[in-house]
């Protein structure tokens, strides 16, 4: 793959060189300005495209429960589940800047995607593993599709769900500091062009704010779970 | 669910507490709240929207049919390299991660402050993504493979580690007291008490990480990391759309074979 030592040791000074750049981050206001701009940027995207995808993605999983579905049925919704799942979320919002412009809503747009992907795919896992007995007894007072759906099965599945959500959440904004570099909104614009500008002490910012804000996610999303046990 | 049930009184069943309902309801109006305050804050430009399907279907027509004189110089060498740096930058970060997930794992390293340690050596790799990470790499060495190995392997760390830490703190205790109260030395432990009970969960990690990494590795490239985003960003830049639409073709072709021979790998060794 034409890499060898030389070309290893040749990059240490080069690290050397890129860590003192970095250090000390750079808090100047104007630079701050910008980056919380973009920070909240980032945040809202995560929360469209989560809540968004998440709803979506219900009646898409319960189409591909083969337990809950015509097998015609569940067949098509699989490979559409596929397709959104096998692009990288850059990859969708390369095609969605290009469909819809720059900006916040291509990042939306193709984070709403891989939520499809992943939700619909592992709520539908869940689904499959549902507990019968339950469904039965409920249709067996008469319920219709949409009761058993209520009454029998979200019970059974609903803190999975909320469970899968908020790793969704997660990893949406970790991807939505991402989706900027390709012209897609949020906080991976101004990272990118801080990088091009050989600004690397305001990437280091950035990364730092980046990395606090993953960590509160989790934080939250581990209450989410104490809460919705 | 049992758990939650319980008799508020005599003739009267809740599923949940009133600490439980409060705690959902301020979750649902968090959730709305948030969700408006986004909608309305988001800067999304109208006059982009209203050519959008336009733009769609004449980025389809362009893109279709294929230009498959593109393939066998160009994107067959790209391909095999995003599956060099796939791979190399899983078996690297197993390297790295599988000490630091012992050392992170509770009860088979009792210090505190080493358990923190690998805890936010994992949050900070997992956070900053992939393609973040490539950026570093290639500021410091240069574009090409060597930064795409490194930024897979780094960004797999965080990941690998979190969750073959969780499988570690999950192994039963009795072998490892039996094995103990014989007086094994830690590496015996380590070989006979520990492994034996992880090493399906270590496979699963490694191979679903494997997966996921060839997807990534194929982006990297945008950035100059090497691989098959190479030849996709040059494509793009040269709004060679049809070269494009094969190399993306095949990336999904790509994909879903990894994802059936993992499966199948997956259902034959655990």
């Amino acid at each position: 793959m034409n890499f060898s030592w030389d070309r290893f040791v040749s990059g240490l000074p080069q690290a050397y060189k890129l860590f003192g750049r970095m250090f000390p981050p750079n808090i100047a206001p104007d630079k701050l300005d910008l980056i919380s701009t973009g920070m909240l940027e980032t945040i809202q995207i995560a929360i469209i495209a989560t809540t968004v995808g998440v709803f979506l993605s219900l009646p898409l999983a319960v189409m591909a429960a083969r337990n809950l579905s015509p097998s015609w049925l569940a067949a098509s919704a699989r490979v559409f589940i596929a397709v959104c799942r096998s692009f990288h979320p850059v990859i969708v919002s390369i095609l969605f800047v290009k469909a819809v412009g720059f900006g916040a809503l291509a990042g939306v747009l193709a984070l709403i995607v891989s939520s499809l992907g992943f939700i619909g795919k592992l709520f539908a896992e869940v689904l499959e593993e549902l507990n019968e007995k339950q469904v039965e007894a409920v249709r067996s007072t008469g319920a219709g599709f949409f009761s058993v759906l209520i009454m029998a099965v979200m019970p059974q599945v609903f803190a999975r769900f909320i469970g899968l959500s908020a790793y969704q959440f997660d990893s949406n904004l970790r991807n939505s500091t991402m989706v900027g570099i390709v012209g897609g909104g949020g906080i991976g614009a101004a990272l990118f062009t801080a990088y091009q500008r050989f600004d690397y002490d305001v990437v280091l910012t950035i990364l730092i704010l980046i990395i606090a804000l993953i960590m509160f996610a989790e934080l939250l999303s581990n209450i989410l779970k104490r809460i919705f046990r | 669910m049992n758990r939650s049930l319980q008799i508020v009184n005599a003739q009267h069943w809740e599923r949940l507490s009133a600490t439980e309902r409060m705690g959902r309801a301020v979750f649902y109006i968090i959730t709305v709240v948030a969700f408006i305050w986004a909608l309305k804050k988001i800067e999304v430009i109208p006059e982009f929207l209203y050519d959008a399907p336009e733009q769609t279907a004449d980025l389809f027509k362009r893109m279709w049919p294929f230009d498959w004189n593109f393939y066998p110089e160009n994107i067959h060498p790209a391909l095999i390299e995003t599956f060099h740096i796939a791979t190399l930058g899983t078996l690297i970060s197993l390297l790295i991660a599988v000490p630091l997930a012992f050392l992170a794992a509770r009860n088979f390293t009792s210090s505190k402050t080493l358990n923190w340690t690998a805890q936010f050596i994992f949050v900070s790799t997992r956070s900053v993504n992939s393609l973040i990470w490539a950026l570093l790499f290639v500021a410091i060495f240069g574009p090409g493979a060597l930064a795409g190995v490194l930024s897979i392997a780094f960004r797999s760390i965080g990941f690998v580690g979190k969750l073959f830490g969780e499988a570690i703190e999950e192994a039963n205790r009795g072998p490892i007291e039996a094995l103990t109260s014989c007086g094994a030395p830690r590496s015996i432990l380590l070989v006979k008490g520990y492994w034996p009970q992880v090493s399906p969960a270590f496979w699963s990690v490694a191979l679903l990480r494997w997966d996921i990494n060839i997807r990534e590795s194929a982006v990297l490239g945008l950035v100059g990391a090497g691989g098959i985003g190479v030849a996709l960003e040059s494509a793009m830049n040269n709004l060679y759309w049809d070269q494009v639409g094969l190399i993306l073709a095949i990336i999904f072709m790509v994909v879903i074979v990894t994802e059936i021979v993992t499966s199948s790998i997956r259902s034959r060794i655990i």
